[in-house]
């Protein structure tokens, strides 16, 4: 396919066609709607294919589970609170290990909240937000490309870890056009899918089920996820370093606050502050090791999320108490322009500066 | 039509479906309890059993096995 | 003599964890005996609901899938569409199909899902110890409603076969009873039914079952079955309540 100029909602729908998914279960929320409109235009090409709008978010995180025990490649896409009533599904499969891709195209919040671009689900996405000992992968685009390759790259890892994979996206990354190619993906040899449900013919019957009456059962299952999330903390851990090689302070931040810092850092770099970017591609696993090794060599580490402060907290634990972590944060919906935080970081720089000159 | 029926009884707590609707009371209510603690239930094989199979029919455990011949 | 009746294969071995007079026991064997009859194991998948019958998974040996409380109707709904050639059946109590799983059943029941919903109706809600559920008896006394329930706190009994017979999508419903030989029988006929309607794709099946539950009634197990002759009937009339040409 060659490069088209898509919206990030068509890219993360035409993407997942291409990785080989032929049914969405969605419903409408802003401001994620393309994706569920272009999905019920596209599917139909699709032999296969299944579109089908949900009577809510809570009926559609369900459908998703039941074609994905059948073995199907299934996503589901919201905005915030419609992902908080997908919790209790995501938990389900995440103890039934049934794979699944959800896409969030977070707004801002809690309750209703704005329909304007935040970042302030981040511990719903890393933290649970269901309930029980599990982890959920979540990959974090900053790109319409972004978009289209983790949205494709969320099937496989689904599937071989057997496990709901979200990708987090906000009301930017959605609206914004950019030049995108997505390519159609020869679909990777599945892990194993010896979970599938097929009617039991010539075999023994199959019982998908997360609940345990013995609770030996349910805490050897419970080890059994965390041996699991333990690989994927070993294994797909994906961040991107920029402008870091010299920098005497890392901005931390992801997704469209990470397009943001790349603007500050752009006037940064004019007047010769050595401000470096480290960007989460991943926000589960975190790239706790990374940010660890980094703290050798730079002590000013400052946080920049569009919300009240939540990946802080994973920057904290990373740095162990090393280093000084400053933040800057927009809740709400509101989206700063680089130049606001340019200069906000370069305040943060020289106070640093003065203060190892002490 | 003569019939005859085996409950097993272990499997059998005791509810008296079988009994109940048993057209020729053949059933009865043992003195025994089983391993699980429950009275079950005993064929009474003089009664004119026909292996009519209600007491299969209601029987919840699934207890009983009912032949004819 | 030849053997006329015993267990069906469509069952494992697993002895039923149910109380003594159970109503799942028997619709289990009705389901599974259905199954054996018509060859259907191979191709039936189970969306399969929370309650007392929680671990029917031990029980119904067919390719099955546990949905969140309530929500069997969505998932049954997600395996259908991604397997239109199979036998797709859910297995609900009243709380999780006619409560928490109201507007999952009802909209699938609107689409018109080809997939067969086993309603299991008690009028109280068993595993949890009793309390009253959507279909509890006005006057009856639950865990939740010790005086009885009052329809000024509470409501009515909800008679949700009724609700959604109105709904163009459904096609074929019929409420029977597991409390005498003759309903027994009418029950797994009616099983047979819906699943002929599945197969036909005239739209959403479902049989409600009036399943005594001796324990949380607080009566002896031939007294529910009365109980469900004499109260329980009057207020969810047996019989078929709608049904398309098949």
């Amino acid at each position: 396919m060659d490069k088209q100029l898509l919206s990030g909602t068509t890219a993360i729908g035409e993407a997942a066609i291409q990785a080989g998914c032929k049914f969405y279960f969605g419903y409408p929320i802003t401001p994620q709607n393309a994706l569920p409109e272009y999905m019920s235009g596209r599917l139909v090409e699709i032999p296969g294919g299944v579109f089908l709008q949900a009577e809510s978010e809570v009926g559609a995180i369900n459908m998703v589970m039941g074609a994905s025990a059948v073995g199907e490649r299934v996503m589901t896409s919201s905005s915030s609170p419609g992902i908080s009533l997908k919790q209790e599904g995501i938990s389900y499969m995440a103890g039934q290990e049934l794979p699944a891709v959800i896409v969030n195209v977070s707004r801002g919040g809690p309750g209703l909240g704005s329909i304007y671009p935040a970042q302030s689900d981040y511990f719903q996405s890393t933290r649970g937000g269901g309930h029980g000992d599990y982890r959920t992968i979540v990959l974090a685009p900053a790109s319409v490309q972004e978009l289209a390759d983790m949205t494709a790259a969320a099937f496989d890892l689904a599937e071989h870890y057997r496990t709901p994979v979200l990708v987090l996206a906000d009301g930017v990354l959605a609206q914004m056009m950019e030049p995108v190619k997505i390519s159609s993906r020869k679909r990777k040899k599945a892990a194993s899918k010896e979970y599938e449900l097929t009617g039991a013919k010539g075999r023994p019957s199959k019982a998908i089920h997360s609940f345990r009456m013995d609770p030996k059962d349910q805490e050897d299952h419970n080890w059994k996820l965390m041996r699991k999330y333990k690989r994927i903390e070993q294994r797909e851990v994906s961040c991107e370093t920029f402008l870091m090689d010299d920098a005497e302070m890392a901005v931390v931040a992801y997704g469209t606050a990470a397009r943001i810092a790349k603007g500050a850092l752009k006037r940064l770099r004019k007047e010769k502050l050595k401000v470096g970017l480290i960007r989460p591609k991943t926000l589960w696993p975190f790239p706790t090791e990374l940010i660890k090794e980094i703290s050798k060599r730079v002590n000013d580490f400052l946080v920049f999320e569009m919300s009240a402060g939540q990946m802080i907290e994973d920057v904290k634990l990373a740095l162990e108490g090393k280093g000084t972590i400053h933040f800057y944060g927009r809740p709400g919906g509101v989206i700063p322009a680089p130049i606001e935080l340019y200069r906000i970081i370069s305040r943060h720089y020289y106070q640093a500066k003065r203060k190892q000159k002490k | 039509m003569k019939g005859s029926i085996k409950i097993k009884k272990e499997l059998c707590k005791g509810c008296t479906f079988c009994m109940t609707f048993c057209p020729k009371q053949c059933i009865v209510l043992s003195e025994k309890l089983n391993k699980k603690g429950y009275l079950v239930a005993e064929f009474d094989g003089d009664k004119g059993c026909t292996g009519c199979a209600t007491c299969g029919l209601m029987c919840p455990e699934i207890a009983i096995e009912v032949y004819r011949g | 003599m030849k053997k006329v009746f015993e267990r069906p294969e469509a069952l494992h071995h697993a002895p039923f964890h149910y109380c003594p007079g159970c109503g799942h026991s028997i619709i289990h064997r009705l389901i599974a005996q259905v199954i054996d009859e018509k060859k259907l194991r191979d191709k039936t998948i189970c969306s399969l609901g929370v309650g007392c019958a929680v671990v029917a998974y031990n029980y119904f040996d067919v390719d099955l899938i546990e949905a969140p409380h309530g929500r069997a109707a969505a998932v049954a709904t997600g395996v259908k569409r991604a397997r239109p050639k199979h036998i797709v059946f859910s297995y609900q109590g009243d709380g999780d199909l006619a409560a928490i799983g109201t507007a999952e059943t009802f909209h699938a029941a609107n689409r018109g899902e080809h997939f067969t919903a086993f309603f299991v109706n008690n009028a109280v809600y068993g595993m949890t110890g009793g309390q009253m559920a959507p279909t509890t008896l006005i006057g009856q006394k639950t865990t939740t409603s010790p005086f009885g329930r009052q329809h000024e706190i509470a409501g009515y009994p909800l008679k949700f076969s009724e609700v959604l017979a109105q709904l163009e999508g459904t096609s074929y419903i019929e409420r029977v009873a597991v409390n005498s030989p003759a309903q027994v029988r009418k029950a797994k006929k009616a099983i047979e039914k819906a699943f002929k309607h599945q197969q036909k794709k005239t739209g959403f099946s479902m049989v409600e079952f009036l399943s005594p539950c001796p324990t949380n009634w607080r009566m002896g197990t031939i007294d529910s079955c009365k109980w469900i002759d004499d109260v329980m009937q009057k207020e969810y009339p047996l019989g078929v309540i709608k049904e398309k040409k098949c």
